[in-house]
């Protein structure tokens, strides 16, 4: 009951925010040169200022920013995300067309960096200053500091042509038609690359918070407790500190989802992925202004929605946190 | 104890030895330490902070923080048995069972994330067979036995849920769950307030007569030692000093160092009333009130508006000191950080030599902050790591609008008026030992040459030997500068030192202010009485070994 009530009030604290983030992006874009009769008039190869004129009006253009928002905004509040004259489709259908692919990747992504990130964390904490411990710290730091674009580029050019391990790119083989398990595995095989590429800088992120809080929580007094009360190391690490470690790291982990979303549309452009990401960057340069909205509506929503299941889950691994 | 025939030792430390990692300030933590716990005995390891009395029990357990600190010489044994002889299993199985520790800090021993009756059945998990049903009962049946209250429903409270002093049960249900043969207190009740630390106290006795368990208890109050002790064990820099019967060490100490830490425990005797009904009032508070408001954010929804000052009001006059004692949460610390305006008091009149502090504009609040200073708890949080003694005494001068070369002379002289070398002003704070650092925070406070100081108990993060030289030295300038005193304590014994009146608060209200050595002989509320009842070791006083010239 207290968890209903409280989603429904986490709800409504969320739309001012997004409506906030729409008008904000819809001014933004508006201040930016050009819009699409320029982009479409481009692909033309040019035309006289009369026609200019004319598409402009007929794509509503020629009306004043402020009157463009209250039409767009009011279309939104019914969920109509409007037309893409660059894909001659509702943007609804390309955005959930293209929505599957971006959570896939993200999904895999952020489970591979959390869960290995956490446990090279401990691993490297529990063994503090050995050997173990300093590979695996370098090779966080490396992961930390190499850009994902040229992991990805670098991983193409090691384990797609020179060794032929994995795919190019795109998330599953044209012309193929696999069904059933097939077609699960050639998807998995695609995005392999996309994923470590995507993945390894947010593992380091997770690995370097772990060692650093276990550390700090191993020194803490229950600790001492608990093996004044006679428990072996296995029990320490799983009962008294993972669980007091893990809550930081989970705090991270909301705060870098909207992150990890800005990740995607390098990886999904390098890998050419038919995601969320690319269909962003490709709108930018065709100044598909209702696709761009769209995708940033999507994303501010799953932005909320990550925020508040993080905090249920925040509150549910951490005792002295209750849901009011 | 008297029995005829000494049960057996339980524990036996013979020419233990503890090595530091090269370069602390001794090479030993503990030298040829020889101690003995029997059966049903309670033996005090008393010391100051750094003699090694912590690491002690860290050598019995085996839990010292290796390889850095490790034990290089001398046995301990257990029951008959060399410990260094056993596995770190079979040690394990002996750790939480036959041997048990209480820790000091109530608020942090407790896993914060598992329930009390997890980790209270942690240890009967780790130990027994026995099947869950048997293992609830009996966790029940601890609880029950520490007396929490309600322990059905205690059982599955998180620690945070629970007060300070139910937690300190909680440890002690934990530790004697197995009916250990010798629990190791390390400091048990030092966080806890005066009227707990007697119920902690009276509770580990009395199990230790039901289940005959020795107990060490590590301490550095000798107030408890008198309340707990059989025999007492003194520590200093790691060497036993002296060790003996407790009345034999209480009150006829043959070291000297034992006989000035006796010396140093302030003695329940109040000094003879001055007479200040000739001087002027320097400070007035009149129905001062302090709510702190509930808060409805996410993670504070469930608090209630709390009342932590109704309605206070004192009269403090030119040269008096006034105490304000009561327990945790009296709102003592609240009514200083009221009068000097560190808070926004809700109502109420604050008035210094006539002038009204609480409604004053920032402007002339700056002015009076001149006449009205603090001196804080911790002499290391309270002093800015990064700037040394010279610019922290001289900063408040300056504000003023001292000349830097005349604010930083007058800084020396400071200095030297608080009994440290003037070489100290070039250097910082982390250079200096507890005692001298609040020594620099006297020095601070006295800068502006303020009118009224307010301590906030000043003396309470030092060791006693410490506390006796700041409260001597703050008792010296009082005369000399004609202060007053805002003086606030939770302990008793250093409030009758200093203090002419006092003032004894318990939920927010004043509920009996009077002369110290009238309020000690006669105390009328309840309360007062209560707290009077609850010093440890009231009915010794400590032998006046002292021949004081000053």
């Amino acid at each position: 009951m207290t968890i209903l009530l409280y989603a429904i009030r986490r709800l409504v604290q969320a739309v001012p925010v997004v409506l906030l983030i729409m008008v904000g992006t819809f001014l933004l874009l508006h201040l930016a040169p050009g819009d699409i009769v320029d982009a479409l008039v481009g692909d033309m190869g040019g035309a006289d200022a009369a026609y200019i004129a004319r598409l402009r009006a007929e794509y509503g253009l020629d009306e004043p920013v402020w009157v463009q928002l209250w039409i767009y905004m009011g279309k939104l509040l019914t969920f109509d995300f409007g037309w893409s004259f660059v894909h001659e489709q509702p943007v609804s259908v390309i955005l959930f067309d293209r929505l599957g692919t971006t959570l896939l990747l993200m999904i895999t992504s952020l489970s591979f960096a959390f869960s290995i990130g956490v446990a090279l964390g401990a691993i490297a904490a529990r063994r503090a200053y050995s050997l173990t411990d300093n590979i695996i710290s370098t090779l966080g730091l490396i992961f930390y500091a190499t850009p994902s674009f040229f992991l990805g580029l670098m991983f193409i050019v090691l384990f797609s042509v020179k060794l032929g391990w994995f795919p190019v790119g795109g998330v599953q083989t044209i012309g193929s038609f696999y069904t059933g398990w097939d077609r699960v595995i050639d998807i998995a095989r695609h995005l392999v690359l996309p994923t470590a590429s995507l993945s390894l800088i947010f593992l380091a992120f997770y690995l370097r918070l772990m060692r650093a809080t276990v550390l700090e929580v191993a020194e803490l007094d229950f600790v001492r407790t608990a093996r004044a009360k006679g428990a072996a190391e296995g029990r320490l690490m799983i009962h008294h500190i993972m669980r007091n470690a893990l809550l930081p790291v989970v705090t991270l982990f909301g705060l870098q989802f909207s992150t990890l979303l800005g990740g995607a549309v390098v990886v999904e452009t390098i890998f050419s992925l038919p995601g969320l990401g690319q269909l962003a960057y490709q709108a930018v340069t065709q100044r598909d202004m209702n696709v761009l909205m769209g995708i940033v509506f999507l994303s501010s929503i799953l932005v909320v929605v990550v925020n508040f299941l993080v905090d249920l889950l925040y509150a549910r691994i951490d005792a002295r946190i209750e849901l009011t | 104890m008297t029995a005829p025939a000494a049960p057996p030792p339980v524990l036996e430390m013979v020419q233990v030895r503890v090595a530091l990692p090269p370069g602390s300030d001794r090479p030993h933590a503990l030298e040829a330490l020889d101690l003995t716990v029997r059966a049903g005995e309670t033996v005090c390891l008393v010391g100051e902070s750094g003699s090694g009395k912590s690491l002690a029990a860290g050598a019995i357990m085996r839990l010292l923080p290796e390889p850095q600190v490790r034990m290089t010489g001398g046995t301990v044994r257990f029951d008959g048995t060399d410990l260094a002889t056993l596995s770190e299993p079979a040690m394990r199985a002996l750790r939480g069972n036959r041997m048990a520790m209480v820790f000091q800090e109530p608020m942090t021993a407790l896993n914060p994330q598992k329930t009390v009756g997890w980790q209270i059945d942690e240890v009967l998990r780790l130990h027994t067979d026995l099947p869950r049903r048997a293992r609830r009962a009996r966790v029940l049946e601890m609880l029950e036995q520490v007396r929490i209250p309600d322990p059905a429903s205690a059982i599955n409270a998180h620690p945070h849920q629970i007060s300070g002093g139910q937690r300190q049960r909680v440890m002690i249900a934990m530790a004697l769950a197995l009916k250990p043969r010798l629990l190791i207190a390390d400091e048990p009740t030092t966080a806890l307030d005066v009227t707990t630390q007697l119920a902690i106290l009276r509770l580990i006795r009395e199990l230790q007569r039901d289940q005959g368990t020795g107990i060490l208890f590590i301490t550095h109050d000798f107030g408890v030692v008198a309340e707990i002790a059989d025999r007492v064990a003194v520590l200093r820099h790691g060497v036993l000093v002296e060790k003996g019967p407790a009345a034999e060490v209480l009150n006829r100490p043959r070291h000297a160092y034992t006989r000035a830490l006796v010396a140093a425990v302030p003695a329940l005797r109040p000094p003879a009333p001055r007479d200040f009904t000739e001087s002027p009032v320097v400070l007035r508070a009149e129905a001062m009130r302090k709510t702190f408001a509930a808060r409805g954010g996410f993670l504070s929804g469930r608090r209630k508006a709390v009342v932590a000052v109704d309605d206070v009001s004192f009269d403090l006059r030119r040269g008096e000191t006034l105490g304000i004692v009561g327990e945790s949460g009296s709102g003592k610390t609240t009514v200083s950080r009221c009068i000097t305006r560190l808070l926004e008091a809700d109502g109420g009149r604050v008035t210094l030599d006539g002038r009204d502090i609480l409604s004053a504009d920032a402007r002339t609040l700056r002015a009076m902050r001149a006449d009205i200073q603090m001196i804080f708890q911790d002499p290391q949080a309270s002093l800015n790591p990064r700037k040394r003694v010279v610019d922290l005494i001289a900063q408040g001068p300056m504000v003023h609008g001292m000349p830097r070369a005349q604010a930083h002379a007058r800084a020396r002289q400071l200095l030297e008026l608080v009994e440290l070398s003037p070489a100290a002003a070039d250097r910082y704070p982390h250079e200096f030992s507890g005692g001298q650092r609040q020594r620099i925070g006297i020095a601070r406070a006295l800068a502006l040459e303020p009118k009224v100081i307010v301590a906030d108990e000043p003396v309470s993060a030092l060791d006693v030997s410490v506390q006796a030289q700041v409260l001597r030295l703050l008792a010296d300038l009082r005369e000399r500068l004609e202060l007053s005193m805002v003086f606030v304590t939770h302990d008793l014994r250093v409030a009758a030192q200093l203090c002419d009146r006092i003032a004894v608060m318990e939920k927010g209200r004043v509920v009996e202010t009077g002369p110290t050595a009238a309020l000690f002989a006669a105390p009328t509320h309840p309360y007062t009485r209560a707290l009077l009842s609850s010093i440890p070791g009231r009915d010794w006083s400590p032998p006046d070994t002292r021949h004081d010239a000053a």
